[in-house]
C-alpha cells in the first residue's frame, strides 16, 4: 500500500478521570482506560450508560462538554484541539450514524479527507488504486464513489462505508461506535474482516464499542470493560465478554442506580 | 390563511401598460411589502434620473437581431405589466431588443445578452425573445456593472419549441435592478429558466409563466448569494390555466452578513380549466451567519379537483453542524468542511447550468463569495 514506508513507533491513548456533561447533565463520571497500539479494547455495557458519549467527547462532538479529565495521544491533549485536528492527529471516530450530506460525493468527499489527514494530496493513479482496492475489499458497488455521501445508503452501507475511511485514513487510535449496531450476519462479517485488515499491522489501536457480544466472535478483544452509569466498573479478557453474553447486564445495572 | 387573505389569483388580475393604473407603491402592499422602497432609487415613483445600460448582443448565426422602437407591434404581446415599476419600464423604454429564432431552426451556440450598466441614472429596457415552433435556442443575459434599471423581457415559445435561458444577475454592489421576465408557452413547449443573483444592492426579480395550450414543460431554477447589505428578491408565479402543464420551480441561496435579505415568493395558481397539471415548487435558504434573513412564501392555489400533482417546500436554516462535525472528524479543516457542504447545497442546481464556461464562472463566484 501507498504508505508502507512509513515507519511508525506504538502509540498509546490515555483517557486520565474524564467527565463529561450535555447540558448540564453529568454523563461520563471519572473514566480511565488506556488503549496501546496492537490493542482491542471491547466497551459493553448498557443502553445509557454513556458509552458513545466517551467516543463522541473524544472526537470532539460539540453537544458534549468536557468537564474534566484528559485525553492523551501520545502525550498531546487531545480535548485542547479542533475536531479535525484531533482527526489529523491521528484519531478516528466510526460513527453509529453517519449523517446524510447531501452533494457531497463520496469519492471528493474521500480524497478530502485523506488530503486533510496525509497534509497533501494524493497522487490520482494512486489514491484510485487505493480506493478500489478498499471498496472491493469490503464488497463495495464502485458506483458508490459518485454517490452523495451517506445519502440514501443503507445501514450496513452506511457501516461499510465508515471502515472504508479508517483503511484509508489508517489512524493510530480507532473508535468504533456501535459499528455492529443493525448488520446482518454477512455484514457484520464483511466489516469485522475490515477492522481485522486495519488492526493487522500491530501499529494501531482499536476501542471498539458494543452493546452485544456477537461482534466480539469475529473482532477477537484482548481487554474487555464493563461501562455503567458513566464510568467503567469492571475489567478483564476475553472471558467477561463470555459472562456478559450468559448473564446479560443486569448485575451492573442495578449495582450502580 | 386569516380572514383578509384574498385568493391568490386574485393578486395577479391587475394589469395595464399604463402607468397611472397603479398608484405608486407605499411598502404596505402585499406585493411590496418585502421591498425596501427607500433603495429603488426612484424606479418606483417615477423620480430616477436618466441613465443607461447598454445591450450588447452575441448571437448564434440561427438567431435572427433587430433593435426596434416603442411602436414594434410585437412588443408587449406575451406580457402586459403587473405592476408600477414593470408599466413604468414599459411606458419609457426607448429601444427594444427582439431576437428570433425562425421555425424548426436550432441555434448553434448559446446567444448572450450582455447588459453593462453605465453608472448613475435610471434606464429602462425591453427585451422579447421569440421561439418560432419547433425551434431550439440557448439564451444568456449576463448583468453587469452598475446600474439602475428596470426591465421587462418577454419569451414567446412556439409550438413543441425549447428555449433554455440563464440570466445573470452579476451587477455591481450599488446596482438597484427590477425586472420581469415572462414565458409564454406554446402547446408542447419547453422552457427552462436558470437565474443566478449574485451582485447589486436591491434585485428584485418576478419570473412568471403562463401557458397558451397544453403539454407546456416549464423548468425555473434559481441560486443566489446573499451578502450584507444586500436585498435579493425573487418573485415568481406560475398560472396554470391549460391542461396537463408542468412546472417546476426550485430556488436555493445562501445568505451571509449583517441585513443580508432574501425574499422568495412562488405563486402557483392552477385554473379550474387546468386539469392534469403538475408542479412543484422549492426553497432552500442556507443562513451563514448571524443578521441575515430570508423569508420564503410559496402559496399554492388549486381550482381544480383534478392535477397530477402540486406540492410545494420551504425550508431556511443554517448549516447543520452534524455535516460540518462528520468532515472535520476526518481531518478536514472547518474553513474545508463548511465550504464542502455549502457547494453541496448547490451543486444539484450547477449540474443543470449546460455551459461549462457559466458553470465554472458562477461556482467561482459562489467560491469567491464564501471566501470573504
Amino acid at each position: 500500500m501507498s504508505d508502507s514506508s512509513r515507519v511508525r513507533s506504538g502509540s498509546t491513548l490515555e483517557i486520565r478521570d474524564l467527565h463529561v456533561a450535555v447540558e448540564d447533565k453529568e454523563i461520563l463520571r471519572g473514566v480511565n482506560l488506556t488503549v496501546r497500539s496492537g490493542e482491542t479494547h471491547a466497551i459493553m455495557g448498557p443502553n445509557g450508560s454513556g458509552k458513545s458519549t466517551l467516543a463522541y467527547a473524544i472526537a470532539g462532538h460539540p453537544k458534549y462538554t468536557v468537564t474534566g479529565g484528559q485525553v492523551l495521544l501520545d502525550g498531546v491533549d487531545l480535548l485542547e484541539l479542533s475536531v479535525d485536528a484531533r482527526a489529523r492527529a491521528g484519531l478516528f471516530l466510526a460513527m453509529q450514524y453517519p449523517v446524510e450530506v447531501p452533494g457531497v460525493s463520496v469519492s471528493n468527499f474521500l480524497r478530502s479527507a485523506v488530503t486533510s489527514v496525509r497534509g497533501e494530496a494524493p497522487k490520482l493513479r494512486e489514491f484510485a488504486k487505493d480506493l478500489k482496492a478498499g471498496m472491493d475489499a469490503l464488497s463495495i458497488d464502485a458506483a458508490f464513489a459518485q454517490r452523495n455521501l451517506n445519502e440514501g445508503f443503507s445501514g450496513g452501507e452506511k457501516k461499510r462505508h465508515e471502515i472504508l475511511q479508517l483503511e484509508l485514513l489508517k489512524p493510530k487510535i480507532a473508535v468504533l461506535d456501535e459499528t455492529d449496531s443493525g448488520l446482518d450476519v454477512d455484514a457484520l462479517r464483511v466489516v469485522s474482516e475490515g477492522i481485522n485488515r486495519f488492526r493487522a499491522s500491530g501499529e494501531t489501536g482499536v476501542l471498539l464499542i458494543t452493546h452485544y457480544t456477537r461482534i466480539l466472535r469475529y473482532v477477537k478483544p484482548d481487554f474487555v470493560h464493563v461501562f455503567a452509569a458513566g464510568r467503567i466498573v469492571e475489567q478483564g479478557g476475553p472471558e467477561l465478554a463470555d459472562k456478559l453474553e450468559a448473564e446479560g447486564y443486569e448485575a451492573y445495572t442495578k449495582a450502580s442506580v | 390563511m386569516g380572514l383578509e387573505t384574498k385568493p391568490l389569483s386574485t393578486l395577479h388580475e391587475k394589469v395595464s401598460y399604463n402607468v397611472e393604473d397603479f398608484p405608486v407603491p407605499t411598502g404596505r402592499e402585499e406585493e411590496w411589502r418585502f421591498t425596501p422602497l427607500s433603495r429603488l432609487k426612484g424606479l418606483h415613483d417615477g423620480a430616477a434620473a436618466a441613465g443607461g445600460v447598454l445591450v450588447h448582443v452575441d448571437a448564434a448565426p440561427e438567431v435572427t437581431v433587430e433593435t426596434v422602437g416603442r411602436d414594434d407591434p410585437r412588443l408587449g404581446k406575451a406580457y402586459v405589466p403587473a405592476d408600477r415599476v414593470s408599466a413604468q419600464a414599459f411606458a419609457v423604454f426607448e429601444k427594444a431588443t427582439v431576437l428570433t429564432v425562425a421555425r424548426e431552426a436550432v441555434a448553434s451556440k448559446p446567444t448572450v445578452i450582455t447588459l453593462t450598466g453605465s453608472g448613475a441614472g435610471a434606464a429602462y429596457g425591453h427585451i422579447l425573445v421569440k421561439l418560432e415552433p419547433m425551434a431550439e435556442a440557448v439564451f444568456v443575459l449576463d448583468h453587469q456593472g452598475s446600474a439602475v434599471y428596470a426591465d421587462n423581457v418577454e419569451f414567446v415559445v412556439g409550438e413543441g419549441a425549447t428555449l433554455k435561458v440563464i440570466s445573470l444577475q452579476d451587477w455591481a454592489d450599488d446596482a438597484v435592478h427590477v425586472s420581469h421576465h415572462h414565458a409564454l408557452l406554446g402547446k408542447d413547449a419547453t422552457f427552462r429558466s436558470f437565474v443566478v443573483t449574485l451582485g447589486g444592492d436591491l434585485v428584485r426579480l418576478s419570473p412568471s409563466v403562463s401557458y397558451s395550450g397544453p403539454g407546456g414543460d416549464a423548468d425555473l431554477t434559481g441560486l443566489y448569494f446573499v451578502d450584507a447589505g444586500q436585498h435579493m428578491e425573487h418573485r415568481l408565479l406560475v398560472d396554470h390555466s391549460q391542461p396537463n402543464c408542468k412546472s417546476n420551480v426550485t430556488y436555493k441561496g445562501a445568505l451571509q452578513g449583517e441585513d443580508a435579505h432574501a425574499v422568495w415568493i412562488g405563486d402557483v395558481i392552477i385554473r379550474v380549466e387546468a386539469e392534469g397539471t403538475d408542479t412543484y415548487e422549492l426553497n432552500r435558504n442556507l443562513l451563514l451567519t448571524d443578521g441575515a434573513r430570508a423569508d420564503s412564501v410559496p402559496n399554492l392555489e388549486i381550482l381544480t379537483g383534478e392535477v397530477a400533482g402540486a406540492g410545494h417546500a420551504s425550508a431556511s436554516g443554517r448549516l447543520d453542524d452534524e455535516h460540518i462535525f462528520y468532515l472535520q472528524a476526518r481531518g478536514i479543516p472547518f474553513d474545508d468542511a463548511r465550504r464542502l457542504v455549502i457547494r453541496g447545497f448547490f451543486a444539484q442546481l450547477l449540474e443543470k447550468i449546460e455551459l461549462p464556461e457559466l458553470r465554472e464562472r458562477v461556482l467561482g463566484k459562489v467560491e469567491a463569495e464564501l471566501e470573504k
